[in-house]
């Protein structure tokens, strides 16, 4: 593999497109410019550092470090859950909903990608765990938090509705049925689109860096292919336990409807 | 013991109230507006946590699956909500004798639910309510959108319903004249207590 090295220099360069950026922001008194540079800092430091994580990982083919790193990650991705909703549920349903779904949906797909699909051997080789479990749990995230704030925000809006399918004696499954479909369907429809434009219109950002970093085309595109379809079924079942699991916690065992188990 | 039995019903800041409504009875419910009375209403149909006990002819609530409780023990809401796109779709069967009493024609049922009025909405959800068949109903000023003409028609479909199934009613109203047309007993809901009129 023939991997061009990027220097400091060359990195600047591209920072100080954003330093443009910001400067337009300021002049437009879009009021973004530090949350900009702040967002700007944060991803050079978090790579930077989880380069030097994934050098000192890979040099070390041991499961307890994969262990660890990877409850890092669900924990962060669960908290990213909580902080993206506006109303959520209170205590520790609101984290753990997210994250015990993530936890369903991305490690059981990522470990039998590694073990029945890539067949590496170890298969918890961090060159293909860490990279592999990271898209996982980025995308099965973003789908999870899309239908758990669907979800929220909807009933909280048709709460009348959903109350008044109660009283003419519906169970909660059927009172909140259609609202629980439309959640599930807001977070699928993001990966369902990057499948239907892949390659057309956007060219995924994994392929592209294998590229980049000198793979075959060939080769880096089979590996898009995989991805896609496991940040399909693991978004899809991840999204669908969150929500169902949640669509249950608006009820109590008397079936009432329970806002006041949220907040925000 | 028949009729609906309140007993020590206390939920949020309300309470504890004592009512027995017997078959057959109308009880009206009147009182200031922010005092509970829709909260009391809520809590008998089990919509929200609550303390204390409420049975039908003998039947605890807390013993009842809760779709079937709120199928016999109905409540309608002050104001009515529609979901689906056509009237049709929030009924499974209903009887064609009340529709027409409550002045409106069958053809209603193919109409948009934008189409409606007010006050046919709130002939409607009445007509979805009673297609339950309940044993017992909760009215949250169930004539509050209505002339004075649809207001006697369900009264009148009301009063007969009551009467041919031995129900219990327990009406929330604010108007003088209607609660002599209806009311067995009536109670005032002030200062957090029931107190007989």
């Amino acid at each position: 593999m023939n991997v061009i090295p990027l220097s400091a220099y060359d990195l600047s360069l591209a920072a100080l497109l954003v330093g443009a950026l910001a400067l337009v922001a300021v002049r437009m008194r879009l009021k973004l410019a530090a949350q900009l540079i702040v967002a700007a800092i944060r991803t050079t430091v978090q790579l930077l550092l989880i380069g030097l994580i994934l050098k000192f990982l890979f040099a070390r083919v041991n499961p307890a470090y994969l262990a660890f790193i990877s409850l890092v990650m669900l924990t962060v991705a669960g908290w990213e859950i909580m902080r993206r909703q506006k109303r959520r549920f209170s205590g520790w349903w609101g984290f753990c909903m997210g994250s015990s779904s993530m936890f369903i949906s991305s490690f059981v797909i990522t470990v039998l990608a590694l073990i029945v699909i890539i067949d590496n051997h170890p298969w918890y080789e961090p060159r293909y765990a860490i990279p592999l479990l990271g898209m996982m749990l980025g995308n099965t995230m973003n789908g999870i938090a899309l239908g758990l704030d669907r979800l929220i925000a909807t009933t909280w809006d048709q709460r009348d509705v959903v109350e008044a399918r109660l009283m003419i004696g519906e169970s909660w499954r059927q009172a909140i049925g259609d609202i629980r479909r439309e959640s599930i369907r807001s977070g699928l429809i993001p990966i369902i689109n990057a499948m239907t434009v892949a390659g057309l219109v956007s060219l995924p950002g994994m392929m592209t860096g294998q590229i980049l970093g000198g793979s075959p085309p060939e080769e880096a595109v089979k590996y898009q292919i995989l991805i896609m379809f496991l940040i399909a079924a693991g978004t899809g079942f991840g999204t669908f336990s969150a929500v169902s699991m949640g669509a249950r916690r608006l009820f109590d065992r008397r079936q009432r409807l329970r806002l006041d188990r949220l907040k925000g | 013991m028949r009729g609906l039995n309140i007993a020590g019903l206390e939920v949020r800041h309300i309470g504890p109230f004592d009512l027995a409504i017997a078959p057959g009875e109308c009880v009206v419910l009147t009182g200031p507006s922010g005092t509970g009375k829709s909260l009391l209403l809520r809590s008998v149909a089990d919509l929200v946590p609550h303390r204390g006990q409420v049975c039908l002819n003998g039947r605890s609530c807390d013993l009842t699956p809760p779709p079937d409780w709120r199928k016999t023990v109905a409540l309608l809401p002050s104001e009515s909500r529609w979901w689906h796109d056509r009237v049709g779709e929030h009924f499974h069967g209903y009887d064609r004798g009340q529709l027409t009493r409550l002045g409106l024609d069958p053809s209603v049922m193919d109409w948009d639910v934008r189409r409606l009025s007010s006050g046919e909405k709130q002939r409607l959800a009445l007509l979805r309510l009673l297609s339950n068949q309940p044993a017992a109903l909760l009215l949250d000023e169930p004539t509050a959108n209505l002339d004075r003409e649809n207001t006697r028609k369900v009264e009148s479909l009301l009063m007969d319903y009551k009467t041919a199934r031995n129900v219990p009613l327990l009406w929330v109203s604010h108007d003088a004249e209607q609660s002599d047309r209806i009311a067995d007993r009536r109670f005032l809901l002030h200062e957090n207590r029931l107190t007989p009129i």
